[in-house]
């Protein structure tokens, strides 16, 4: 009987076992993609950063030929300054290459005739030792070929992993290699390659001329600039990144390194989706996401208001200070659901809601001269006063900022009443006015400028502009007070 | 008048040909010195031997291969030199019009200039000669703990085309030799030794010399990174490549 028992048990047992033995051979034969038949060959088209060659889209696995070579060749860091980079495809980062899962790529790397050093390539898409490195060392003039099949899917670093290894880095020699899943990535509107790197320059930040690269900063990982795609201003200006309102943005960002950890952030989205570290796991919601030297990650963020959004290294004396900082302009219809713009603007009383008062100068008064100076001469003193102290709301040519700050060139509220212009000056406005059939709800502090000086820069306004050319006198100003 | 002219120039060519022929050589004296692979225990021994003071240049190449047409362009057997030997030349004998007759050779394969060396009854330096002469700076013999010195060949990596410029545009060395840093890379006899036997790197094995490991562990200093370079091109050749960028000088014994 007992004997009976223990066989049942046995039995048990080892059916759960055997069943839990085929599921993961299951498993694991779904997983394999060592196994991923490949069907044809093609060239692997190659982009330079900003841009990333066409999805894989439901293509099969193919041969895929990658011919990259490798360019010595001086450039610019930033205005002035000039840097030897050592680059893969002729830019930094080097050329993006695109793959699907089961590829199998067959990599030429070849090293130009003109270079002094001999080079390789360290893939970290690449099962194998050295990821590629042992198989594409290769002397300037020369050409070497390997290849490999693409196991994992993800986004990969590559580099130059060649003696003295910090050295071909820091001189630029990075990339990434986007390995799709199977049927690709989820289809978005708009995607773009962004890659950070760390420089070490003889000379600091700004010197100028060719600055050569720095071993014992670099050692020290004290460095000079750290940029987005190889150099001060890549992606700013009219070199920035765009997009429009309602698409989906994909970045696929790198962080070459050789030496500092990139807090990636752009300022004003929030990251709708994450493939940390460039791998399969998705964050959601995210604000900065880290990526390490040598390391990648995929965001993903919809692109809802216009505007000019500021791509970073949220180490932020490096964005502001070093040169990590791109831009993204976003173009389109204003969403003020979304995003108000300025609605109001106004001063902060602590001490209650009255007109604000700078400290006076009781000396100006002192120096008032009684006598009126010619009108050439107070337009031109009023220009100056102008530009330091009306200018930053009224604007250079008067024309003021909409729904937040009145024009005052051709302003009917300003040409109609003299007396009333010079009290403004005087006492400061706040509360609702209209000007040229517009409504404005905003405040103007009491400025602390001496009489002379008001019909000075009165006098400017108005003989600037299209206004009536009233010559403000400082007897006027002076009656005005009483 | 024309061919009498043309007489007296290739005469006067000749002639200057004839006396470079034996190329200037200085005496090293040898001694003990630790190479970069090895550590404090692994002293070697260099004996005395006389080491041209430049490198080889254009003109003396021309010269060879008018001599020993085996090394013609056209002729050359792939085997002993790829298919960018000599390729910047006008013609099989001539130079381009570029290239200066003193500018140091380039393109020749290691068994091209081993055999000019043999031509001339000299031989190509051993790793440990070359390294030995080129550890000087102008005024000492082993000058690289001295930062200038390093900096000086780091920053060679970075000015491009250096093979265009003339023998002796470098500084002459303690042992008044030109052109060993900064100018071009140049042939070794045994240049690919030191990753092939691998008895040098701690705690790596003989080939992974060629990538990041063994970079990482010992080269921390500024020498290192600049001596590495040069271990790292060696490596990188075999035996029939050549390079715009890769000349040679020879050596003989002291007799």
């Amino acid at each position: 009987m007992k004997i009976f028992k223990t066989l049942c048990v046995l039995f048990i047992a080892s059916s759960i076992f055997t069943s839990c033995k085929n599921e993961e051979k299951k498993a694991l034969a779904y997983t394999d993609t060592s196994e991923i038949y490949i069907k044809g060959t093609m060239d692997a088209v190659l982009t330079s950063p900003p841009f990333v060659p066409a999805p894989i889209g439901d293509r099969t696995a193919k041969k895929l030929i990658v011919n990259m070579e490798i360019i010595e060749k001086e450039g610019t860091m930033s205005d002035g300054v000039t840097y030897i980079y050592w680059t893969f495809g002729g830019s930094v980062p080097g050329s993006f290459i695109r793959t699907r899962v089961g590829d199998l790529v067959e990599f030429t790397l070849s090293n130009h005739p003109d270079n002094k050093l001999p080079h390789n390539i360290d893939m970290h898409a690449v099962t194998g030792p050295g990821g590629g490195a042992t198989s594409s060392f290769v002397a300037p003039g020369h050409s070497k070929t390997f290849s490999f099949k693409t196991l994992n899917p993800g986004l990969y670093v590559y580099h130059c992993a060649t003696a003295p290894v910090g050295m071909h880095i820091a001189n630029g020699m990075y990339g990434l290699i986007l390995v799709e899943p199977e049927g690709g990535l989820p289809k978005v509107d708009k995607e773009y390659y962004i890659m950070q790197g760390d420089f070490y320059t003889k000379g600091d930040n700004g010197a100028k001329g060719l600055q050569p690269f720095d071993m014992t900063k670099a050692v020290k990982e004290d460095a000079d600039y750290v940029v987005f795609n190889g150099k001060v201003g890549a992606l700013t200006g009219n070199k920035a990144i765009t997009a429009n309102v309602g698409e989906t943005v994909r970045l696929y960002v790198g962080n070459g390194g050789p030496n500092l950890t990139s807090s990636f952030h752009v300022i004003g989205e929030i990251f709708d989706k994450v493939h940390i570290e460039g791998g399969s796991l998705i964050n959601e919601n995210v604000q900065t996401t880290s990526i390490p030297a040598g390391g990648s990650v995929i965001v993903e963020f919809k692109v809802e208001v216009p505007g000019t959004f500021i791509i970073v290294d949220h180490a932020i004396f490096r964005a502001f200070n070093k040169g990590a900082l791109a831009m993204l302009k976003v173009s389109g219809e204003d969403n003020k659901k979304l995003y108000s713009g300025v609605r109001q603007e106004g001063i902060y009383h602590p001490e209650g809601g009255t007109i604000q008062t700078m400290p006076e100068n009781d000396q100006k008064e002192m120096v008032v001269n009684s006598k009126e100076k010619p009108l050439a001469q107070k337009i031109a003193d009023g220009k100056q006063l102008y530009m330091t102290t009306c200018f930053a709301c009224h604007q250079s040519e008067g024309q003021g900022i909409p729904n937040a700050f009145p024009p005052l060139a051709k302003s009917d509220y300003l040409n109609a009443d003299v007396k009333r212009a010079i009290g403004i000056v005087l006492n400061g406005k706040t509360g609702e006015i209209t000007i040229n059939g517009k409504k404005y709800n905003s405040v103007m502090t009491k400025q602390t400028l001496s009489d002379s000086e008001i019909a000075d820069v009165l006098t400017y306004v108005y003989n600037s502009w299209g206004n009536n050319k009233t010559n403000v006198t400082v007897n006027q100003v002076k009656e005005a007070k009483k | 008048m024309k061919t009498s002219m043309r007489l007296t120039v290739w005469m006067l060519l000749f002639f200057t040909v004839y006396a470079n022929c034996q190329s200037k050589m200085v005496l090293i004296k040898g001694g003990e010195y630790i190479p970069l692979y090895g550590r404090d225990s692994t002293k070697v021994k260099v004996k005395n031997f006389y080491i041209d003071v430049y490198p080889v240049t254009n003109q003396e190449f021309v010269t060879f291969v008018k001599k020993n047409p085996n090394w013609k362009r056209s002729k050359t057997i792939r085997l002993f030199a790829d298919s960018s030997y000599l390729s910047n030349w006008k013609s099989d004998t001539e130079l381009n019009e570029h290239q200066k007759e003193k500018s140091p050779i380039t393109n020749v394969s290691w068994f091209a200039a081993k055999n000019y060396c043999e031509n001339q009854g000299k031989r190509l330096p051993t790793v440990d000669e070359w390294e030995y002469v080129a550890m000087a700076n102008k005024t000492m013999p082993d000058a690289r703990t001295l930062k200038n010195y390093n900096k000086f060949i780091l920053s060679w990596y970075e000015k491009p085309k250096t093979y265009n410029q003339e023998i002796g545009s470098t500084f002459e060395n303690y042992w008044k030799v030109y052109d060993l840093h900064g100018l071009v890379w140049e042939w070794t006899s045994d240049f690919n030794s030191v990753l092939i036997t691998g008895e040098s790197r701690k705690d790596v094995d003989t080939d992974s010399d060629l990538f990041c490991g063994s970079a990482a562990v010992n080269a921390t200093d500024l020498m290192n990174y600049a001596a590495f370079m040069r271990y790292a091109i060696r490596g990188s050749l075999k035996a029939k490549y050549t390079m715009k960028n890769l000349g040679f000088r020879c050596v003989k014994d002291e007799k």
